[in-house]
């Protein structure tokens, strides 16, 4: 008890004491909804034939308060909501800028054609093994960390979407499944734990984990604190979960296990969680340490890209091919961070919005394309141009996209990247993206002469047995995805602008201090 | 008393990088369980080592003379413990499936997903 004489501690100082704005309970809706479809589901898991049709009814919703966020932001600039009352460098924020909720957005369209497609993927003993619940758990941590502005918080989300996703990637339990989760889980243990570790360090060093007060302690550290080094666990740590060249073996070794729908999902949403991460600690808050990295970041991404179309160019099996072009993706939005300028920013965002879309849509027609076929391998023709020519159709657009020709969405970011690398006199990182670009062509071209476009032998002619796709659930989540990347390569200027917002607001984030620590609150 | 715990999370993390190196699940499975542990003595020292100092500053001249442990990292390392927890029980349950289906623990034999002599991708159109 204070005694009389002195003054008394205003608590008030330390509280929020405004009530929130409806509008702001936007920001955490998104996360509150995945956590609340998640643990009803998992209620309902011995009750396989409602699963379905909630997800979808659920995902849909998802993808509506998403989408509202997005346009608040878009509108009224970067939100924050401090939980429990507390005054931001103690309570713990989310802060939403456009990165934020764009990457959201795209995650929910992401999960709501992937909640779709499993209507008929998943059978009745993955759905009362979860396959559901922990796709909206894996939802709720994917999106708390495109959404969290506090970086102990960032980790948080990271295992609950890792936790998650270790229940997907055994559904089914096969021997190749559980090879492939235990050499994921043992790798992404360790990323995580580098990830935690330099957290550690960051709290010895600034006395937060608020990323809004961390950037506005760095500068005045960086003389004194070895930020170098903290930049450099945390690039390791987010490099290595997304897939970034030489700590990216856990990738081809585990993609290729699991049910195709769970593939697609990882496919289009975890690597990018560590590239986002990547682009909030290295680009938003140490700046300077990044220049100083930033021929190593450089180098990694030039090999990343590289080795991962040649890698692509290497495989027989249609799905670990997959796995190669998403990691020769990763190389590409990685030279965007090496270069660090607004125009190379812009870049990588844009691409990573365009890998999402694009890399879910082809592992989805790679799995309706086994179902016809009878298997992954690319030496087996399944002659899909004459029997199905929608998905024939469908897939060489989105080989198209990935390969980043022209009237489709993997145009534009490559050559916005290009363009920034020789900006800055960096030739040979321009000459990587299109050797990558020429690289990744001729394996996707590989993929649609071998597979859709041979003709069966003629002894196998008679035995091919008729597969028909239904177009509710197999087609419609492709289509939508298709139409996206489509709409991203022939309408591109709404996005660019976007995501060159989204670019300025991480390289000069006042915004997003002013946002947490408004004129005339709490120092 | 820092200086004793820095050396004691150096062994921590040392050993379990020696036997993360290791060929064998059960042995990696420990050397996770450790650098968990060593993770958490980290984030523990960094927060100070008094001790009988509670985290109450006092108001008035006073206040802030005695020096105490911030109790933050200690909430940080629950939710870590929790966390390491959980994933240490997952990756007990996964070794013992690995060892029941593949029928080995050693990682050289483990290719399930990744067989050796896999035929070549076609050449021929």
């Amino acid at each position: 008890m204070a005694s009389p004489d002195t003054n008394p501690v205003d608590l008030s100082a330390a509280m929020l004491t405004a009530p929130v704005h409806l509008a702001d309970w936007l920001v955490v809706a998104p996360v509150a909804l995945c956590m609340a479809a998640g643990a009803i589901l998992m209620m309902l898991r011995k009750s396989t034939w409602i699963q379905a049709g909630a997800s979808v009814v659920g995902l849909s919703l998802l993808v509506v308060v998403c989408g509202a966020l997005l346009a608040h932001v878009l509108v009224n600039g970067t939100v924050t909501m401090t939980m429990g009352r507390w005054l931001p460098p103690f309570g713990i924020s989310f802060t939403v800028d456009i990165l934020g909720a764009l990457l959201t957005f795209v995650a929910s369209i992401i999960a709501l054609a992937a909640g779709i497609f499993g209507a008929d993927d998943v059978d009745n003993s993955g759905r009362r093994y979860g396959f559901y619940p922990f796709l909206f758990l894996m939802m709720a941590g994917v999106i708390g960390a495109f959404l969290t502005g506090d970086i102990f918080n960032l980790y948080v989300w990271f295992e609950v979407l890792l936790i998650s996703s270790f229940g997907l990637l055994i559904l089914g339990s096969e021997p190749r499944q559980i090879d492939g989760a235990t050499k994921y889980a043992f790798l992404n243990l360790v990323a995580t734990t580098l990830f935690l570790i330099a957290t550690g360090y960051l709290y010895g060093v600034f006395g937060t984990l608020n990323m809004a007060d961390i950037m506005r302690k760095a500068p005045e550290m960086s003389e004194t604190a070895p930020l170098l080094t903290l930049t450099a666990m945390y690039f390791m740590a987010f490099g290595m979960k997304a897939a970034a060249f030489p700590v990216n073996f856990w990738l081809p070794a585990s993609y290729h296990t699991p049910r195709i729908v769970v593939s697609a999902l990882f496919a289009g949403l975890l690597t990018k969680v560590g590239v986002y991460a990547l682009l909030r600690v290295l680009i938003m808050l140490f700046p300077a340490e990044r220049d100083m990295l930033g021929l190593v970041i450089a180098i990694v991404a030039a090999l990343t890209m590289v080795f991962g179309a040649l890698g692509a160019l290497a495989q027989t099996d249609y799905r670990r091919l997959l796995g190669y072009l998403v990691i020769s993706g990763i190389g590409v939005m990685l030279a965007g961070i090496a270069l660090a300028s607004m125009t190379g920013l812009s870049g990588t965002i844009f691409y990573a919005v365009h890998s999402m879309i694009v890399m879910t849509a082809l592992y989805l027609v790679c799995g309706l394309t086994a179902r016809i076929a009878g298997g992954f391998s690319l030496a087996e023709p399944a002659d899909i141009y004459r029997s199905h020519l929608p998905l024939a159709a469908l897939t060489l657009m989105l080989l198209f996209a990935v390969s980043g020709l022209p009237p489709f969405s993997g145009f534009w970011p490559k050559a916005v990247l290009v363009k920034a690398s020789l900006d800055v006199g960096e030739w040979w990182m321009a000459g990587a993206i299109l050797l990558t670009g020429f690289l990744t062509t001729i394996a996707a071209g590989r993929v649609w002469i071998l597979v859709y476009w041979r003709a069966r032998r003629e002894a196998d002619e008679s035995e091919a047995v008729p597969v028909r796709l239904k177009p509710a659930v197999d087609y419609l989540p492709v289509a939508l995805l298709t139409a996206l990347a489509v709409l991203l390569g022939v309408y591109p200027e709404p996005f660019l602008e976007m995501s060159q917002t989204a670019a300025s607001q991480l390289i000069h984030p006042a915004a997003y201090i002013e946002s947490v620590f408004p004129a005339g609150g709490a120092e | 008393m820092e200086i004793y715990m820095t050396l004691l999370i150096g062994v921590f993390f040392s050993v379990a990088v020696y036997l993360f190196l290791s060929r064998h699940i059960i042995r990696m499975l420990l050397g996770a369980a450790i650098l968990g542990n060593a993770v958490n003595l980290l984030i523990f020292t960094s927060g100070r080592l008094t001790p009988e100092a509670p985290p109450i500053i006092a108001t008035g001249p006073a206040g802030t003379a005695e020096i105490m442990a911030n109790p933050l990292p200690q909430a940080l390392i629950l939710t870590a413990i929790v966390i390491s927890f959980s994933f240490f029980a997952f990756l007990l349950v996964l070794t013992y499936r690995a060892y029941q289906e593949l029928d080995t623990d050693d990682t050289d034999e483990m290719r399930f997903a990744e067989p050796r002599g896999q035929q070549m991708p076609p050449l021929e159109y």
